[in-house]
């Protein structure tokens, strides 16, 4: 082989790797993606939907599931933040709201977002919700309070051993997050 | 003649060999060398199988180092000037590929069934929600039985006081935040039997009934791990993870857990304790604690500063002393020893606006402390290190 | 013809051999850069043991005594980082570099400019992270170090993470842009380069393993510097991969580090076995036992590395079927380790053994390495793994692997390639102190982790409970001992590096195959300018 057979042979050894190097950064990026529809079918981490679902379902009679409701505050959120009931028994495909009640007891207004998580994780994509305060951030002002629905029902092929499911809230203050995101907005 | 030295050597040896066993496993029992067998169904089960996996890969460690040491020994170069020439053999490489696999199958099938055990958290009887924070653990009772709206909640800090660790034998250099430096010299304490274990206010649980744990952190992730009942499950912020357990109703007792995911500075300082009592006893423990936090705050106010101060001084060393220190010297939080907040006299209701509220890295503790409790902590903070303000604050104060 | 070539080797020798500072700034040489590798690692391996011995003096008893759990931290986190990127990954680059144009009868490295960059990106890295260090423990009021372990789970390390952690992030970046330029190197060295007749199945192990190594270097350091760029977009730049505030998941976050993670445990052992390989051929002076094997297994070994990194996340909680799959998987890769553990006691069985330093350390290593292998397995039993997870029996298990098993391959290699490098054999008696010290120290250290671990103590514990005080005594003692011994070695390289000693053949060990025993020692600054021809 010449010397520049090798040169050439060389370059193309190395543009091969380094597109390969530079794909598998793409890929650490493609992860997130690819994790969270991974999430979405499993429900590995008891991730819900974070989008309303048409809620067009037979109803399953025979079954009855206890749902119960935890409220969590992440750090530094100083809301009272609690469901109205504490739990409740549904049939799967039965459409039920339930309301959760926030007070807001700072001087200041607060922006929280709430962040739902389902154990079993594996009844996370069975858990549906048609209506949920989850879907946006919610605004109070000093003092504020407010009653905010949720709108839900179980898919019927919820696996058959699991008897309750718990959806809990966790409610973060995001009001910095929020603020600074529109500060960058009404700069452009 | 050689008959009888051979089985004079032979007694002795076995003599030896059994003495030896018999000592080594006194001492296995006696040294915590093993895992522990725990008190429930399930860790019994998991010890079971460590029990088994570990003979197993014992006896493939034996086997592999017995072939390397007879090698050693018998194919050294003084017995063998020349070596074997051989470097394939199609049957051999292919039943060492094939046995282990078979043990592997053997031991895949009994883990996958404790797995499955584990798994099943339903019908569990009492729901506890599990929280862990930079640096203790909050426990809020859910469910129990038919009651769905227990509401007790409180939190659990590590009991062990600070001059029982900080026992520094250097003074600056290798201390650089300087949390323990000012104990240089002073005279060790003894420490406790449960030390860096036993916590203020322990969780506590019923004897034979299933207990289901809902756990969840405030910040980083932590892990709440309870050897004895076989569990280990993250603690991780805006998510919840399951676990369960089901202690026998003749194991009550205490036992002692610790966060195994590290969280941080104090991450060693935050032990877990668990109360299991007669399910009797856990009645009347729960009713009890319901008609406490049933009956609002306690404010009955101090009648002297000696008894808020003997009541802050407590509080203070479980919840301000990981951060703020023993001598008020700062740490991760702000020194408190001669500084402007505690000893302007003027400036109580800033402190406790602070401690209700939280500003900037210091954290709320309107939830951990109730407000007879913020007061006597304030009133520890403004009167000890030096700071002799005089300042009294009452219950009443902290709840306006 | 010979004495043409000798002729040329020698005129090269003293016009292109640079002297000098200029030598090692400006070296395009492989055999130079490879000793700037292995002193490099071998810095970085005093440093992190120093480190390491922090951590031990204060677990020696029960109590605070020497630091701060806040430097603690630091140290384990450092003690970690420095070990993986600054002692064993350079070490086997240096190794790579030296012995495989060496090995395959190359001239040089395919890239030998990028050679040198890929090396003198790694000081300055180092001295990046470390900086850190300084500036927390004699800077009065400076922020921490990285203190959220080697792991740096989020949210610790994002939203609680200290201002250097960007340090952090920054030296990491340049770590991994040095390991991927070595692993092309390496890769497009071993493909284009090989001397007439040295087809891919005739290379030394050495040189297979690391070829496997250096793909999987590509492929997972650009996943660990996507995992810190999200964790810097997160920190300043207002994105939320890793808060669950913002939609994210810290959750994912240890997915992506363990599918770096993983195959990297892989990356620090697999040179290792090609040390192995060719080490107890050579003092057996039997043939390598079932060669295709090895290549196969090594090969197999890799491509399920990606496939068990959850098995580093039982605790998080995985849906069942998740778990069952990646402990399946995990319980799998140890039948390919037992292919090779197996295939070294053939290679040994009815062989003509002796015992010289390099075998010494290599049988070290298969013993001590097994160990590790096989606690490896029961940790692989997920409703076990539940109470080892994070405990000191963890600890224990990866220090098998890496210190008794991947550092000491890296002994081995010192003491069987010393003679090429320097031209002097290595002091016998120092170099038997140093192995038997080691060995005696090395199990004293981490020997007693498993029944600490078993007890239950949770490991990156700045103090413990009083149950498991007897053990980190000794554990401690073994710790010191360790370190100090390793001084010994100081001194058997300084001595070889000094060129003090007793000269070497070209090929000082008789039973030893392969091209790098066919050029003097020490070896000359060019090698096979005419490529050698392989039959």
């Amino acid at each position: 082989m010449s010397e520049q057979g090798l040169e050439q042979r060389n370059q193309r050894t190395v543009r091969k790797l380094v597109l390969g190097a530079i794909a598998m950064f793409g890929f650490a990026f493609a992860m997130v993606p690819i994790y969270d529809v991974i999430c979405d079918i499993t429900g590995l981490n008891g991730k819900t939907s974070s989008t309303a679902a048409d809620g067009a379902v037979e109803l399953d009679e025979d079954r009855l599931i206890t749902v119960q409701f935890v409220t969590v505050s992440g750090e530094g959120m100083v809301w009272d933040f609690k469901p109205q009931v504490r739990s409740i028994k549904v049939h799967p495909g039965e459409i039920t709201q339930v309301n959760f009640t926030v007070k807001n007891p700072a001087d200041s207004t607060i922006i929280g977002q709430a962040i739902p998580s389902v154990t079993p994780g594996l009844a996370a994509p069975h858990l549906l919700k048609t209506q949920c305060f989850c879907f946006n951030n919610q605004t109070l002002a000093a003092g504020g309070e407010a009653e905010m629905p949720m709108i839900f029902y179980l898919d019927p092929a919820l696996p058959k051993h699991i008897n309750t499911v718990t959806l809990s809230y966790t409610m973060f203050d995001v009001t910095e997050r929020v603020m600074a995101n529109e500060d960058k907005l009404a700069a452009r | 003649m050689q008959s009888t030295l051979f089985r004079r050597v032979t007694a002795a040896l076995t003599l030896l060999l059994v003495s030896g066993v018999s000592v080594a496993s006194d001492w296995a029992e006696r040294s915590n060398v093993n895992l522990r067998p725990g008190v429930t169904n399930i860790s019994q089960d998991v010890f079971d199988l460590h029990m088994v996996i570990l003979w197993i890969v014992s006896l493939i460690g034996l086997l592999v180092f017995g072939l390397i040491m007879y090698s050693a020994v018998a194919h050294r170069r003084s017995k063998r000037p020349q070596a074997a020439d051989f470097h394939e053999n199609v049957f051999l490489e292919v039943f060492w590929t094939v046995l282990p696999f078979i043990i592997l199958i053997g031991m895949a099938v009994p883990a996958t069934r404790v797995l499955i055990a584990m798994d099943d958290s339903s019908d569990a009887e009492l729901t506890v929600k599990v929280t862990g924070y930079r640096w203790n653990w909050s426990y809020e009772y859910l469910s129990y039985q038919d009651d769905n709206d227990v509401g007790i909640f409180y939190f659990s800090n590590l009991k062990t006081p600070a001059e029982q660790y900080n026992r520094p034998i250097l003074k600056d250099g290798l201390f650089p935040y300087g949390t323990a430096a000012d104990r240089v010299g002073v005279e060790p304490v003894e420490k406790d039997a449960n030390y860096m274990l036993a916590v203020d206010k322990p969780l506590v649980i019923p004897a034979g009934v299933k207990v289901r744990f809902l756990v969840t952190a405030d910040d980083v992730i932590h892990s709440f791990f309870m050897p004895d009942f076989a569990i280990k499950k993250d603690a991780i912020p805006g998510f919840v993870n399951e676990a369960w357990t089901l202690v026998p109703e003749d194991a009550t007792g205490t036992y002692y857990g610790q966060c195994a995911e590290l969280c941080g500075k104090n991450h060693a300082f935050m032990p877990i304790e668990v109360r299991v009592l007669a399910q009797n006893e856990f009645d009347s423990w729960i009713a009890e604690e319901k008609e406490k936090a049933a009956s609002g705050p306690d404010l009955t106010p101090f009648s002297s500063l000696e008894s808020a101060m003997e009541l802050g001084q407590q509080k203070y060393a479980a919840a301000c002393v990981l951060c703020h220190g023993a001598e008020g010297q700062g740490g991760i939080g702000l020194p408190f020893a001669g500084s402007a907040l505690m000893t302007d006299s003027s400036r109580v209701q800033e402190n406790i606006d602070v401690l209700i509220k939280g500003r900037n890295a210091m954290p709320s503790f309107a939830a951990q402390l109730t407000p007879r409790e913020i007061a006597a902590v304030i009133t520890y903070q403004r009167n000890a290190f030096g700071n002799n303000t005089g300042d009294l604050v009452q219950p009443a104060d902290v709840a306006k | 013809m010979t004495a043409v070539a000798a002729h040329t080797d020698h005129h090269d020798d003293h016009h292109h051999a640079p002297h000098g500072l200029k030598r090692w700034l400006f070296s395009t040489n492989h055999k130079d850069i490879g000793t700037l590798y292995l002193w490099f690692s071998f810095a970085m391996f005093m440093v992190g043991g120093l480190m390491a011995l922090v951590i031990r003096a204060e677990l020696m008893y029960p109590g605070l005594q020497v630091v701060d759990p806040e430097f603690f931290n630091q140290m384990t986190t450092v003690h970690g980082l420095v070990m993986v990127f600054g002692a064993v990954m350079p070490a086997t680059v240096g190794l790579a570099n030296w012995m495989i144009p060496l090995m395959i009868g190359a001239p040089d490295m395919a890239l030998p400019r990028m050679n040198n960059w890929s090396f003198w990106i790694l000081p300055f890295a180092f001295t990046i992270l470390i900086s850190a260090v300084l500036m927390s423990a004699f800077g009065e009021g400076n922020p921490s170090a990285p203190n959220f372990g080697w792991t740096f789970y989020a949210p610790l390390s994002t939203k609680y993470g200290p201002a250097s952690t960007d340090l952090f992030i920054l030296s990491v970046h340049m770590m991994g842009i040095s390991s991927i330029m070595g692993a092309i190197n390496v890769i497009v060295t071993v493909l284009n380069m090989r001397a007439p007749g040295m087809t891919m199945m005739k290379m030394p192990l050495f040189v297979w393993t690391w070829l496997i190594t250096a793909f999987l270097l590509v492929a997972v350091m650009p996943v660990l510097a996507g995992a810190v760029t999200m964790m810097l977009t997160d920190r300043h730049f207002g994105t939320s991969f890793f808060s669950a505030a913002g939609g994210g998941d810290p959750v994912l976050f240890q997915h992506i580090f363990w599918f770096f993670g993983h195959p990297e445990v892989y990356i620090m052992i697999l040179p290792s076995f090609g040390i192995v390989s060719a080490i107890i051929p050579t003092f057996a002076r039997k043939h390598l036992f079932g060669y295709a094997s090895m290549v196969y297994a090594t090969a197999s070994i890799a491509l399920l590395s990606f496939v068990v990194w959850a098995h580093h996340m039982f605790t998080v909680g995985m849906p069942l079927a998740g778990t069952l799959f990646f402990m399946y998987m995990t319980m799998l890769i140890s039948v390919p380790t037992g292919v090779k553990v197996f295939n070294w006691v053939a290679t040994m069985w009815r062989g003509s053994i002796t015992f010289e330093l390099p075998m010494k350390w290599a049988l070290a290593f298969v013993v001590l390495f097994t160990c590790g292998g096989l606690s490896g397995l029961m940790l692989a039993m997920t409703p076990v793994d539940f109470q080892y997870h994070d405990t000191y029996f963890v600890v224990a298990h990866f220090h098998y692997v890496l210190v008794s098993g991947a550092i000491f391959s890296i002994f081995a290699a010192a003491y069987y390639w010393l003679p090429k490098w320097s031209g002097v054999m290595p002091n016998t008696f120092l170099g038997e102190l140093h192995f038997w010290n080691s060995l005696l120290s090395v199990n004293l250290l981490f020997f007693p982790m498993h029944f600490v671990g078993l007890a239950g103590m949770p490991r990156r514990y700045a103090d413990y409970a009083l149950q498991f005080a007897d053990y980190n005594y000794w554990v401690s003692i073994g710790a010191f001992w360790f370190g100090l011994s390793q001084i010994l070695f100081v001194i058997v390289c300084v001595l070889c590096a000094m060129k003090k000693g007793q000269k070497a053949p070209a090929a000082p060990w008789e039973g030893a195959e392969g091209l790098e025993w066919t050029v003097p020692s020490p070896a000359p600054f060019h090698t096979f300018d005419t490529p050698p021809v392989v039959k």
